[in-house]
């Protein structure tokens, strides 16, 4: 069963300086329960308009995507209530505490009461987060923020899950922790497309790789496909090849 | 519309804002108690120094009148001021402000008074200074007294009726309701001017908070990866500005009223806008009318913050945009404080202005209900354009994800 499906998206959007700018451009490809499709690609390469797009936060210029039965573009509100999006800009509300926090966005995915103190008591006693549940989230660690994050994007149960370069910038520990529920949602058989450029990320979790370079993706299949198709064993090596010919040094934001 | 995703984005935003000591200075502590001391507090302060100055007898210098004793007399009777000889530097003095005012009598004043000869008596004072001005009123007042004893006099010894001087009176008399009198109307203005700015004031930090805050803080993305729609989610944020808009509006009224009755019931006499104005007191129907006309300016108000505000990238950059906007809002609430300005059908049309110059008609009582239903109506119209312009700005894209 596929639960995401990307036909032809593309995004264009206007820059003063460099005039029309295809951020992604005809992509397509599919993701499967239970599997973690991972998006390669340097900084400025399209990684996260993709998800954008398919988390319906953007909207797509051409093609579309179909996520867990929804098209993103006819029905964005409910893709939205079928994913789980949790990305390195994806912070909490600092005046809220953990559990006001998780809470609110169990209400905007339309759980009830009942259900929604049963999902909290599971989530924070499985990520172990009791302790510090009504603490503000200003005065939360990084490690206990992410966990905050982890609980909010699992609250309504989604079957897909987004991760957009979700260990950018943390400490080994906590990295450690995403890396984790990442693995476990694929084992929960969730749907997981996760982002990165760190080549170790992408070997010990990905079973479909997608290089993209340039809104484009240039080549996707299995690390051992890639291999093959490539001639080459080092992951690194293979991205080089793959994505040099469209390689443009990234400009200052 | 999904009134339980707006309630519930309402609710979340309500919380956070009640958490937020920036949102509950600017919209309880300021409006509750900064200018209730500012307008009622200085204002006492300001009349008791006046009494003060006025209740006080200051000494005053008069240069010659040695060989005029009748107007030094006539000078030392008069009640609350000290007649002392000139001292060489009288100038400096009064300069320095160590004394309020000087008089200079020419020589042989009394003699010239007997011989029917015309003089100039010259007051010197420091103009501008309370003390001073005070002072020299009481001089001149005493000088005139004396020159109309003088003439009253002559006539007299003319044997003519004292009436001759003046064949006729002139009075002039104010029949306007002491409540809807010019000091009274000033009064209403400013009571309007108050709810015109707190209004825009309470609203400009939530709505920087809610919308550019958000962008900075990171937490925008993670909101508008939920299934909320992002019209629902701008009105229920659209709901928080106008609730810290419309309350800080309404503390800052109800905090005046109980001011201005707790200030008269300590002085135990009623504060008067102006030498024979109203007394400086706002009713409860007043106040009501007030807040009423102040929802549709509230609304208008909190659709132009936000819209602003979700244009910017920061709170920062949200703020160069907002702050400026304050003289714009507080230029028609000025208009309306001023003498001669007075509702129209045309200035009922013009946004700010038109309520202003209303709120302060309902402050003293006058329901001129045409204008009422032509300003609440177009201020309606003119809220519901900048709420639709204000959504329609936090659906765009390039608006949100601005870099």
């Amino acid at each position: 069963m596929t639960v995401i499906e990307a036909r032809g998206l593309s995004k264009r959007f206007q820059d003063k300086k460099r005039g029309e700018v295809r951020a992604v451009d005809n992509v397509t490809f599919t993701a499967h329960p239970g599997k973690i499709y991972g998006l390669l690609g340097a900084n400025g390469a399209g990684k996260t308009t993709t998800l954008r797009l398919l988390a319906t936060i953007l909207e797509p210029t051409d093609g579309t995507a179909i996520v867990d039965g929804h098209d993103i573009v006819e029905a964005p509100e409910k893709v939205r209530a079928s994913v789980g999006f949790l990305s390195g800009g994806t912070a909490l509300y600092p005046r809220l505490t953990a559990q006001e926090m998780v809470e609110y966005f169990g209400r905007l995915n339309g759980l009830d009461e009942a259900t929604l103190k049963k999902r909290l008591d599971a989530i924070f006693d499985r990520l172990d987060m009791n302790e510090f549940r009504d603490r503000r989230c200003d005065k939360l660690s990084t490690g206990m923020k992410q966990k905050t994050s982890i609980a909010r994007t699992l609250v309504h149960d989604p079957p897909v899950m987004i991760f957009d370069e979700p260990t950018s910038g943390l400490d080994v520990m906590t990295a450690r922790t995403i890396i984790g529920f990442i693995k476990e949602c694929r084992d929960r058989g969730k749907t997981v497309i996760f982002s990165t450029h760190v080549m170790s990320e992408v070997e010990k979790l990905c079973d479909i790789v997608g290089i993209i370079q340039s809104g484009k993706l240039l080549t996707e299949g299995t690390l051992t496909q890639l291999r093959e198709k490539h001639g080459e064993q080092d992951l690194e090596e293979i991205f080089v090849k793959v994505v040099a010919p469209l390689y443009v040094e990234p400009e200052a934001k | 519309m999904s009134l339980r995703n707006i309630g519930i984005v309402y609710r979340k935003e309500l919380r956070e804002a009640l958490r937020d000591r920036r949102t509950v200075i600017a919209s309880v502590v300021i409006p509750l108690f900064l200018f209730p001391l500012l307008s009622v507090g200085f204002g006492t302060l300001v009349s008791s120094i006046v009494d003060k100055t006025r209740e006080a007898s200051p000494k005053i210098m008069v240069i010659g009148g040695d060989d005029s004793p009748g107007v030094l007399a006539s000078l030392k009777a008069t009640p609350k001021v000290e007649i002392v000889p000139a001292a060489p530097n009288w100038k400096d003095l009064i300069i320095e402000k160590q004394i309020p005012a000087a008089i200079e009598i020419p020589q042989g004043f009394d003699k010239s008074v007997v011989d029917q000869k015309k003089l100039d008596v010259m007051i010197y004072n420091y103009s501008g200074d309370l003390k001073s001005d005070i002072a020299a009123g009481k001089m001149d007042t005493a000088l005139k007294a004396y020159r109309d004893d003088v003439v009253k006099k002559r006539v007299v010894a003319q044997k003519l009726p004292v009436e001759v001087l003046e064949p006729f009176e002139v009075t002039q008399k104010n029949i306007a309701p002491p409540e809807k009198s010019g000091a009274a109307l000033f009064f209403g203005g400013f009571i309007a001017y108050i709810v015109v700015f707190l209004c825009f004031n309470g609203g400009m930090h939530p709505a920087i908070d809610l919308t550019a805050g958000e962008k900075e803080r990171g937490t925008m993305e993670t909101i508008l990866s939920s299934p909320i729609s992002r019209a629902h989610l701008v009105v229920g944020k659209f709901l928080l500005v106008l609730t810290t808009a419309l309350s800080t509006a309404a503390l800052s009224v109800i905090s005046m009223a109980i001011s201005f009755a707790l200030v008269n019931v300590l002085h135990g006499k009623t504060i008067q806008a102006g030498n024979e104005g109203p007394a400086m007191h706002i009713g409860v129907g007043a106040a009501l009318s007030v807040f009423i006309m102040a929802v549709p300016l509230a609304v208008l108000f909190s659709s132009i913050l936000l819209m602003i505000a979700s244009f910017a990238k920061s709170y920062k950059e949200a703020q160069t945009y907002i702050v400026p906007m304050v003289f714009i809002i507080i230029i028609p609430a000025i208009a309306a404080m001023l003498p001669g300005v007075d509702l129209n059908a045309k200035l009922a049309l013009v946004p700010i202005l038109n309520v202003s110059l209303l709120c302060k008609e309902l402050v003293i009582g006058t329901y001129h209900w045409n204008y009422i239903a032509i300003i609440f109506t177009s201020t309606c119209a003119y809220a519901a354009v900048a709420l639709f312009l204000a959504v329609k700005m936090f659906q765009r894209e390039s608006v949100l994800f601005r870099s």
